[in-house]
């Protein structure tokens, strides 16, 4: 009986599906496969970014958060928050103390007076996170402390993104999607998800930012490392993660291989294990 | 319940003595894991994944309780508070990435586990109890992961609640009440994460208590093995303490290093990006997809396309995917043949074998977008799915004709059983 309630009640499912099958595959002849703007004129390739902080061993490199976080500072933070990340935290890009008393105290926050309790603007102290920025342009900034791990490709995309503007798309692609042309106040970029990104190109000029380390600012430079800083704010835990995993493994490999000769001792005289 | 020649409990310091007669808890673990348990000789590793999914069962609760104490419950602190945790608690990064990927884990190795039942003929006579609740576990299980991945309140957690609670409008007449009664509203909010954290925190201890009524029922015909066949004498079987403490133990280590490297090096490569954007109701991320582990659940709910006859094509889906889990239920029942392992089952082998193949391409379908030519693949994988339980099953069962069987697992391994050979002449 159970098996015939069985046999039938397969048999409903598949021909549920053949029709499900049918009526797509009708549908799929009149139509074709999806073809759109992204998927035929979209980068899906990525240029290859090399990180100090990439690898099982990988390290921030200090010098290069620090510029990040300059061209961060100097662009980016006109437009983008990045509200995750306190300024206390900011000794690990190898700022002091005063240094970083220094960076908050030129931030304005808003916050709770402990004397009134009204909502009063005083200088940022090391215990605040960054503030929320006000944007009033088109399209709506992301915050970028994850901004890293929130997209698909990481520091590449985001090198990628920011090297990877157009002057102007190719002929084919307003010819066949007539849709996806560059709308007025859009920037065109194959490596935006839907190709035209309403953030103005922010790096534009070598030189843009002074690098206090004298590594010249070329455009390139400064798309590196800003994505080495966005690492760190989506990651501030990488180094000792790392280093904590490097540990864990050779302890594991250790007592693993321990607890192997002893099953191995254990059943010696058994066969069949 | 054990076989007549396991080792009896004998407590030889006073303490125990006394402890014996007042808590014979040390005898129950003698008995459960220690040189009161036989088990048979011949099993091999795929038999570790029971022990290993305990462990992960600890792993999920240990890290979670921590955890639950530094997260904030509520959608406007939610998705902060996760990252409080993962910047400001010490080590709450590794309490945080070995959670999720704690998750992962253990879905892994249940798959282990559950296909390792498929293919030994595990869930048959007498084991069917261990199986009935092993599928309760699992159904337990995914209803802990969904609701834990809503917890952190990004575009994925949202998303996710959206859709799956979504499935449940489908059902005819009482499907929108139910819905707003399991959400506690018309779209996931502050009562859907209040009450999904609640149950989140409840239901790992059902699983827990579950998982003690599934291996005190394992206890009660001892594990199973590769050949299939039963126990008959005492050497066919060792005992657990020191054999298997010693074999799951060193196992340990292997999963260990397997899931560090994911926690400590890979952390994010099983998890969707969607999930670092805070959520945002007025914005429906590109493709709404879950966790991997139920891409294959998710490929058959979305292969049903078109209405057919009175149902709607969504609840067909839901219907499916419900039952693609509740048919394991009824497996011991539907597959009649007399021979366990697949070892010994020439053409029931070959079946297994397409659907672990069609399973993983079910997988592959659920994680990629619901467009053609997806659709259409994963409608042909849904089919044999279910053609695969509800009929091949039931039917090669009854017109196999399995290889033959060794005497006993001893001749199984050794080439021959002398004791059990003369037992059997008399
Ligand atoms: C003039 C304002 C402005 C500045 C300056 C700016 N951005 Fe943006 N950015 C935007 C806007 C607006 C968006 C949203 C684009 C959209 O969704 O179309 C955006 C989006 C992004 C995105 C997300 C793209 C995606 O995949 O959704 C990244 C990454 C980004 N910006 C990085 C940067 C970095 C790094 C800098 C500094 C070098 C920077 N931006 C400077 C306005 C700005
Ligand atoms: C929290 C989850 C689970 C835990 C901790 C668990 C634990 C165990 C343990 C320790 C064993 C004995 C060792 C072994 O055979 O591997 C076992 C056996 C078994 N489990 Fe599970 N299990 C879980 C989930 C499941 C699920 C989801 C199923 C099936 C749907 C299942 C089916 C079985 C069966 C059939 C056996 C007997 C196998 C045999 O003797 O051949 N279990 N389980």
């Amino acid at each position: 009986m159970i098996r015939i309630i069985s046999i039938l009640t397969g048999l409903f499912f598949t021909v549920a599906l053949l029709w499900s099958l049918a009526l797509d595959s009708i549908q799929l002849s009149k139509d074709g496969l999806p073809h759109t703007a992204a998927h035929a004129f979209g980068e899906h390739k990525l240029k290859p970014l090399k990180l100090a902080s990439d690898g099982a061993f990988g390290k921030f490199d200090k010098a290069q958060l620090q510029r990040g976080f300059a061209v961060y500072q100097n662009v980016c933070s006109a437009c983008h928050s990045i509200k995750q990340v306190s300024y206390r935290s900011l000794t690990a890009l190898g700022y002091n103390e005063v240094e970083v008393k220094a960076i908050a105290a030129a931030a304005t926050i808003n916050a709770k007076d402990p004397l009134t309790g009204e909502m009063k603007d005083r200088p940022g102290l090391p215990a605040d996170k960054f503030p929320p920025v006000l944007y009033a342009g088109t399209g709506t900034p992301p915050d970028l402390s994850l901004i890293t791990k929130a997209r698909h490709g990481g520091a590449a995309y985001v090198y990628s993104l920011l090297t990877g503007y157009k002057d102007s798309q190719p002929a084919k692609l307003v010819e066949h999607f007539p849709d996806a042309k560059t709308p007025e106040g859009m920037f065109y970029n194959p490596y935006f998800a839907n190709l035209n990104i309403a953030m103005t190109p922010p790096l534009t000029a070598d030189g843009q930012v002074t690098y206090s380390d004298g590594t010249p600012a070329t455009v390139d430079q400064m798309a590196k490392d800003v994505s080495a800083f966005l690492v760190w704010t989506a990651e501030p835990e990488l180094e000792k993660r790392h280093q904590t995993g490097v540990w864990w493994l050779g302890f594991l490999l250790f007592v693993t291989v321990l607890a192997y000769m002893s099953y191995r001792n254990v059943w010696a005289e058994k066969k069949g294990h | 319940m054990s076989f007549p020649w396991a080792k009896e409990y004998k407590p030889s310091h006073p303490f125990m003595v006394w402890m014996d007669e007042k808590l014979p808890l040390p005898r129950l673990v003698y008995n459960a894991v220690g040189g009161g348990y036989e088990v048979p000789r011949n099993i091999n590793y795929l038999w570790n994944f029971g022990f290993l999914a305990g462990l992960c069962l600890v792993i999920q609760i240990v890290t979670g309780v921590v955890l639950a104490m530094h997260f904030g419950g509520d959608t406007r602190v939610a998705f902060d508070s996760t990252e409080h945790i993962m910047r400001d608690v010490n080590w709450g990064w590794m309490l945080r990435y070995g959670h999720a990927n704690g998750a992962a884990a253990f879905f892994a190795v249940i798959y282990m586990h559950i296909f390792r039942g498929f293919y030994y003929g595990s869930y048959k006579a007498p084991r069917e109890m261990i199986w009935l609740l092993g599928v309760v576990i699992f159904l337990l299980m995914m209803a802990t992961a969904f609701m834990g991945y809503v917890l952190p309140w990004g575009q994925m957690s949202y998303w996710a609640a959206q859709v799956i609670t979504g499935l449940f409008s489908a059902i005819p007449l009482i499907g929108d009440p139910l819905k707003e009664w399991l959400l506690g509203g018309f779209a996931p909010d502050n009562a859907t994460l209040n009450r999904f954290f609640s149950l989140h925190f409840l239901l790992p201890f059902v699983i827990l208590g579950v998982v003690i009524l599934h291996v005190w029922s394992l206890h009660i015909p001892g594990s199973s093995n590769p050949t299939g066949v039963e126990v008959k004498t005492e050497s066919d079987t060792v005992p657990f303490y020191p054999y298997f403490v010693a074999k799951d133990g060193w196992t340990i280590g292997v999963f260990m290093i397997v899931y560090g490297m994911f926690v400590f090096f890979m952390p994010n490569a099983l998890g969707h990006p969607d999930n670092y954007i805070p959520a945002n109701p007025m914005q429906t991320p590109a493709h709404i997809v879950p966790e991997w582990y139920f891409w294959p659940f998710y490929a058959i709910l979305r292969s049903f396309t078109q209405n057919f006859l009175i149902f709607d094509a969504k609840l067909l889906g839901v219907m499916a995917m419900f039952a693609a889990i509740l048919v394991w239920f009824f497996l011991p029942w539907l597959d009649k043949s007399p021979v366990r392992s697949a070892t010994y089952r020439p053409l029931y082998r070959k079946f297994f074998w397409v659907l672990v193949i069609d399973v993983l391409i079910l997988g592959y379908l659920g994680g990629a977008p619901a467009e053609q030519p997806y659709v259409l693949i994963s409608q042909l994988a849904t089919m044999y799915y279910f053609l695969h339980f509800l009929v091949i099953v039931p039917i090669v069962s009854s017109i196999e004709r399995p290889d033959p069987l060794p005497f006993s697992i001893t001749e199984a391994v050794l080439g021959h059983d002398r004791a059990a050979a003369s037992d059997a002449q008399g």
